[in-house]
C-alpha cells in the first residue's frame, strides 16, 4: 500500500472516536475524506504520525488545529497528545496546522441536536456517537460552541498513543528488542538496559513504519499532565510582545489596507469617487470590494486617511431606520407564521394558565458588538495564480472556500495560515475580513496587503448579537411554578451567517434556527406544564454568533423570570430552583454556589445578591452576584460561580475562562448596547460603547465540579448567568425589576 | 527624523503628523505595540517615552520628546522585566492582544508607586481595556511584581 494510502487508512482509525462506538453507516466515504494533511509538506526524514504529531531530527511538533482566541486551547490540546505520547510540554512546539477536514469538530454538530445535554438516554447517546460523520463531510473545522475539548478528548489522546506505539515499533525494528519490552518517557524510547533513544532520533525510521493500532487510553489515575494546571504555551510570547496576530504579519514589500463599508450595516456600495484619495502621497489604490472600498497605502494610517477623501454612495437598507423600529419588527414576529420552533411542550400550558393567577413579563436584550481587542484583520498575497491568506479565523476550511470564491480560483490554489486571534467571541467565525482581503489581493497581484479594520469600522458595521424579546406567562402553586409559557423572538443567526458565506454548508430555509431557543428549551427544570417557542423576524441588522450565542439573551429572560416566580411563590429563589431541578449535576452546582456565597446568611448592609442558573453548551453553571450601592453608583463586588465540566483537564485555565465569561457577561449587562438612528449605528468606539474596566471588575470566586457524564468546554458557559444574576441582585437592592438590558439605562453603575 | 527605540537609533522618513503607533508598527515593523481604538480609549498602544507611559496613537511623530521603549525593549524571554515575570507567574494573558499595553502601563505605575493599593491599581490601570476580562489576574500580578521589585 502506498504511504498516502496507509496514512489515509490509519488516519481514519486515529481520528475517529466514532469507530470505537460501532458506527458503520457511511464509513467508507467518511474514511476517504480523512487524509493526513501533513503528509504533503513533509521533508525527508520527517514523520507525520497521525494528523497531530510531526517529528523530525530537530524536534516534536503537535498540531493544535483549533483557533487560539484566548481560551488556552492550544495548551490543552497539546496536553492531550503529550499525555499519551510521553513528552513534556516544554519539549514540544505547536502549530495550528492547515485547513483540513481531518480536523473536523464533531462537537459543534452535537450542539444542534434535539436532545438536552442532560439526556443520557440511549437515543441521545447513539446520536452523539455518530456526530463525527456529518462533521467530516462538511469539513467542520470550526472553533466555537465550547466544543474543542469535548471533541478532542479521545481523538487527540489516541493520536498521541498511536504515535508513541509507532515510535516504539521503529525502535524495536532498530534494536531487535520486542516493542512489548520497550518503555517511553520524556520524549524518548527507553530500552530494557535504561538506554534512551530520543524520538527525534527515530523520526526517519518512524516515517517508514506503518502506524501502530490504537492502544487503550490510559486511565485518569495514570495521568501526568492532564488534570493539573499547566503554564500556557503562549504565555511568554504574549507577555513579551512576540505573539503574532494577523495584524502583525509583515512581508517584504507589504502595503496596508483600510476599509470603509456602508454606514447601513450589511449594505452595499452603489458607487464611489476616489480621485482625491488617489492624489494623496503614499496611496497606491482604492479598490471596490463590493460591500465597500479598501484604500491601499504605505501604512495603515495613510490608508485610513485616504478613506476620508473617498466619496461613496451607499444603497439604502431594507430594514427599519431606528432602534424602536427594530424592536417593533421583533415584537411583530410573535405570530404563528413566524414561529420557528417549539422545542418543549410539556403538559397543557393553556389549560393550566387559565386555572390560576397569571404572572407575565416582557424582557428585551439589545444588539451587541463583540468588540474584540484586535479589530478584524487579514493579510493576503496573490501571486502566480495562488493566493496566500493569513487570518485569525475560527473556521479555516470555510475561510479557504470563501477566499477562493472571492478570488475566483480553485480552493487548492489557496493557502490559509491561521494566526493567533486577538479575541474572537464568535466574531472571527465571520468571513468578511477573509473575503475582502482576498478581493484586495486579486487587485494588488504580487504585493502582499495587510487589511486592518479601524475600530469604527469594526464596531459600527456588525454583525451583532441579535436584539431579542422574551415573553413569559406563568402560574405558581405550593411554592413552585406549575405552568410556564416562555417564548423569544429575534433575527436569525443561521440565516444571516449562511447568506454572508460563513456556513460550512448551505442551511435550508426550512431548518429551525437552534440558536433562537438555545438554553431556553432545555433547562433542567421539571415544570408540569412547560412550553418554549422561538420566533424568527424578517431580516434586520446582520447578526452572528456572540459569546454563548442564544444563551446570552435567553438565560437573562429565563432566569429573571424564575426570580419573579420565586417572589410570586414567596420562596427563596435557590430553594425554588432546587425543588424543581431534574438533573443531579445541575443541582450540585447550584448547591455549591449557595454554599460558597453563604447564601443562607444576609449580605452586609448596603449590599444585595442575585442568583441565576444556566445550562448552556452542556455545562450547568450557577452564579451569585453581590452588589453594593455606593455614592458613585452600584458596584459589583463579588461573584461566585460554579460549573460542571465533567472532567477538569486544566484547573487554572478553567478558572481563567469562568472569570472571563463572567466579566464578558457583566460588561454587556451593565453598559453595552448597539442602537440605530437614521439607519446608521450610533456607537463607533470605546467612548460610546462602554465595556468593563479594571475598577468595575469584581472579585470572582470559581469552583469546578466533575459530576456530569461528558467532558465539556468552558469558553462560553460563564457568560449566560451573569446578566440575570446581576439583574436579580439589582431587584434585591432597589426593588426595581429591570426587564431591559443594559441595566445601566435604568440604574446608575459606578 | 531620528528615533531611539529600545536603545537603538532609527531614521524614519514619514509624515510629521503620523501617530507614533503607526510609525512603530508599519514604518519599523515593531509590532508588539497594538492598535485598539486610535482615540486613547483602550491603552493597547501604550509605550514609554523617557520612562513614562503614553498612548502612542496620540503622539505625532514630530512630537516625540525622548527615548521610546516598547514591550520588546522592556524585557525579553531570557531577560524579563519584573512585571513580565509576574504576568507569566500569574498566567494573566488570554488572547493576549491588550497585554503589551497592560504591562507597559503597570511598569510605569510601579516605577512611580512601588507599593500601590488596589485603588491605586484601579486608577492606573482602568484606561487599559481587556475584553477577555483578565483584570483579577492583572491586579494580582501587579501586586506580585511590586513585592518582587521591593525585594530586588
Amino acid at each position: 500500500m502506498s504511504r498516502l494510502g496507509t496514512y489515509t487508512r490509519r488516519g481514519f482509525l486515529v481520528a475517529s472516536a466514532a469507530v470505537a462506538g460501532g458506527v458503520v453507516f457511511g464509513v467508507r466515504a467518511y474514511n476517504a475524506r480523512l487524509e493526513n494533511p501533513l503528509t504533503a509538506g513533509l521533508a525527508p526524514g520527517e514523520a507525520a504520525l497521525t494528523p497531530y504529531v510531526k517529528i523530525n531530527g530537530d524536534g516534536i511538533t503537535i498540531i493544535t488545529p483549533r483557533a487560539e482566541m484566548g481560551q488556552g486551547i492550544h495548551t490543552t490540546l497539546a496536553a492531550l497528545v503529550a499525555e499519551e505520547l510521553d513528552v513534556d510540554l516544554d519539549q514540544i512546539g505547536i502549530e495550528h496546522g492547515p485547513p483540513s477536514s481531518a480536523y473536523f469538530n464533531g462537537g459543534v454538530v452535537e450542539e444542534g441536536y434535539p436532545f438536552p445535554a442532560t439526556d443520557n438516554g440511549a437515543i441521545a447517546e447513539f446520536a452523539r456517537a455518530q456526530r463525527d460523520i456529518p462533521a467530516v463531510f462538511l469539513s467542520y473545522q470550526i472553533t466555537g460552541g465550547s466544543t474543542s475539548t469535548h471533541d478532542a478528548y479521545d481523538k487527540m489522546r489516541r493520536a498521541g498513543a498511536v504515535a508513541r506505539e509507532t515510535l516504539k515499533a521503529a525502535a524495536a525494528a532498530r534494536t531487535g528488542i520486542p516493542a512489548t519490552q520497550l518503555a517511553t518517557q520524556a520524549g524518548a524510547v527507553v530500552l530494557p538496559d535504561g538506554t534512551h533513544i530520543p524520538y527525534t532520533d527515530l523520526a526517519a525510521e518512524a516515517a517508514a513504519t506503518d502506524l501502530a493500532d490504537a492502544p487503550a487510553l490510559r486511565p485518569r489515575s495514570a495521568w501526568r499532565i492532564l488534570g493539573k494546571s499547566q503554564d500556557r504555551l503562549d504565555v511568554v510570547d504574549k507577555s513579551t510582545g512576540r505573539a503574532v496576530y494577523a495584524s502583525d504579519i509583515r512581508l517584504p514589500g507589504m502595503r496596508f489596507g483600510a476599509l470603509r463599508r456602508s454606514p447601513h450595516p450589511g449594505g452595499t456600495l452603489a458607487g464611489f469617487d476616489a480621485s482625491d484619495a488617489l492624489a494623496m502621497p503614499g496611496v497606491d489604490a482604492v479598490i471596490d470590494v463590493g460591500t465597500g472600498v479598501v484604500a491601499v497605502a504605505r501604512d495603515t494610517w495613510t490608508a485610513m486617511r485616504a478613506l476620508d477623501a473617498v466619496t461613496c454612495d451607499w444603497a439604502p437598507p431594507a430594514y427599519p431606520v431606528d432602534t424602536a423600529g427594530h424592536f417593533d419588527a421583533i415584537a411583530a414576529a410573535f405570530n404563528p407564521d413566524q414561529r420557528d420552533s417549539r422545542q418543549r411542550d410539556d403538559g397543557d400550558v393553556e389549560t393550566a394558565l387559565s386555572g390560576g393567577t397569571v404572572i407575565s413579563g416582557e424582557y428585551r436584550a439589545p444588539y451587541l458588538a463583540h468588540a474584540t481587542m484586535e479589530p478584524m484583520s487579514a493579510a493576503a498575497l496573490m501571486q502566480d495564480g495562488k493566493l496566500q491568506v493569513w487570518a485569525g479565523t475560527q473556521g479555516p476550511t470555510v475561510a479557504r472556500r470563501e477566499a477562493a470564491l472571492a478570488a475566483g480560483i480553485a480552493q487548492d490554489a489557496v493557502t490559509i495560515t491561521t494566526t493567533l486571534l486577538g479575541g474572537a467571541f464568535g466574531r472571527r467565525g465571520e468571513m468578511d475580513f477573509v473575503q475582502i482581503a482576498a478581493r484586495v489581493a486579486v487587485q494588488m497581484q504580487g504585493t502582499p496587503v495587510l487589511l486592518t479594520y479601524s475600530r469604527e469600522e469594526d464596531m459600527s458595521r456588525g454583525p451583532y448579537r441579535p436584539a431579542a424579546i422574551g415573553r413569559f406567562r406563568a402560574t405558581v402553586a405550593d411554592g413552585v411554578p406549575v405552568a410556564v409559557d416562555i417564548e423569544t423572538a429575534s433575527p436569525s443567526i443561521m440565516a444571516g451567517i449562511d447568506a454572508r458565506g460563513g456556513s460550512p454548508a448551505p442551511i435550508p430555509g426550512f431548518v429551525s434556527d437552534f440558536t433562537l431557543n438555545q438554553a431556553l428549551w432545555d433547562q433542567p427544570y421539571g415544570i408540569e406544564n412547560y412550553r418554549v417557542s422561538g420566533y424568527k423576524t424578517t431580516p434586520l441588522l446582520p447578526v452572528g454568533f456572540w459569546r454563548s450565542v442564544g444563551a446570552s439573551q435567553n438565560s437573562f429572560f429565563h432566569e429573571c423570570m424564575m426570580d419573579e416566580l420565586a417572589l410570586a411563590a414567596d420562596r427563596d429563589p435557590v430553594e425554588m430552583r432546587l425543588a424543581i431541578m431534574t438533573d443531579a449535576p445541575s443541582r450540585a452546582v447550584l448547591e455549591a454556589v449557595a454554599e460558597m456565597a453563604g447564601w443562607g446568611a444576609a449580605p452586609a448592609a448596603g449590599r444585595a445578591r442575585g442568583v441565576a442558573f444556566a445550562l448552556a453548551f452542556g455545562v450547568p453553571t450557577a452564579q451569585i452576584v453581590e452588589i453594593e450601592q455606593t455614592d458613585g453608583g452600584i458596584m459589583v463586588r463579588d461573584v461566585w460561580v460554579a460549573a460542571d465540566v465533567g472532567v477538569a483537564l486544566d484547573p487554572r485555565n478553567l478558572d481563567a475562562q469562568l472569570i472571563s465569561g463572567v466579566n464578558y457577561g457583566l460588561s454587556a449587562a451593565i453598559g453595552e448596547e448597539i442602537t440605530l438612528t437614521g439607519a446608521a449605528v450610533d456607537q463607533s468606539n470605546f467612548h460610546d460603547y462602554p465595556v468593563l474596566r479594571m475598577y468595575q471588575s469584581p472579585r470572582i470566586h470559581t469552583r469546578i465540579l466533575e459530576n456530569q457524564r461528558h467532558i465539556r468546554g468552558i469558553g462560553e458557559p460563564g457568560t449566560p448567568a451573569a446578566a440575570p444574576a446581576l439583574a436579580n441582585a439589582v431587584f434585591a437592592l432597589t426593588g426595581q425589576r429591570l426587564r431591559e438590558l443594559p441595566l445601566g439605562k435604568k440604574v446608575a453603575f459606578a | 527624523m531620528n528615533l531611539t527605540i529600545n536603545g537603538t537609533s532609527h531614521t524614519v522618513n514619514l509624515p510629521d503628523d503620523m501617530p507614533l503607533l503607526w510609525v512603530l508598527r508599519d514604518g519599523l515593523n515593531i509590532t508588539g505595540v497594538k492598535y485598539g481604538c486610535g482615540i486613547a480609549q483602550c491603552g493597547a498602544c501604550t509605550v514609554h517615552i523617557d520612562g513614562v507611559a503614553v498612548r502612542s496613537c496620540q503622539v505625532a511623530l514630530a512630537d516625540v520628546w525622548g527615548e521610546i521603549t516598547t514591550i520588546e525593549g522592556l524585557g525579553a524571554p531570557d531577560a524579563l522585566h519584573a512585571v513580565q515575570t509576574a504576568w507569566i507567574e500569574h498566567q494573566v494573558a488570554q488572547c493576549g492582544y491588550c497585554q503589551s499595553g497592560q504591562i507597559m502601563q503597570a511598569a510605569d505605575l510601579l516605577a512611580r508607586n512601588p507599593e500601590p493599593t488596589d485603588a491605586d491599581v484601579d486608577a492606573a490601570m482602568s484606561g487599559n481595556l481587556c475584553r477577555c476580562g483578565t483584570y483579577p489576574r492583572i491586579r494580582a500580578a501587579v501586586h506580585a511584581a511590586a513585592s518582587a521589585m521591593k525585594e530586588a
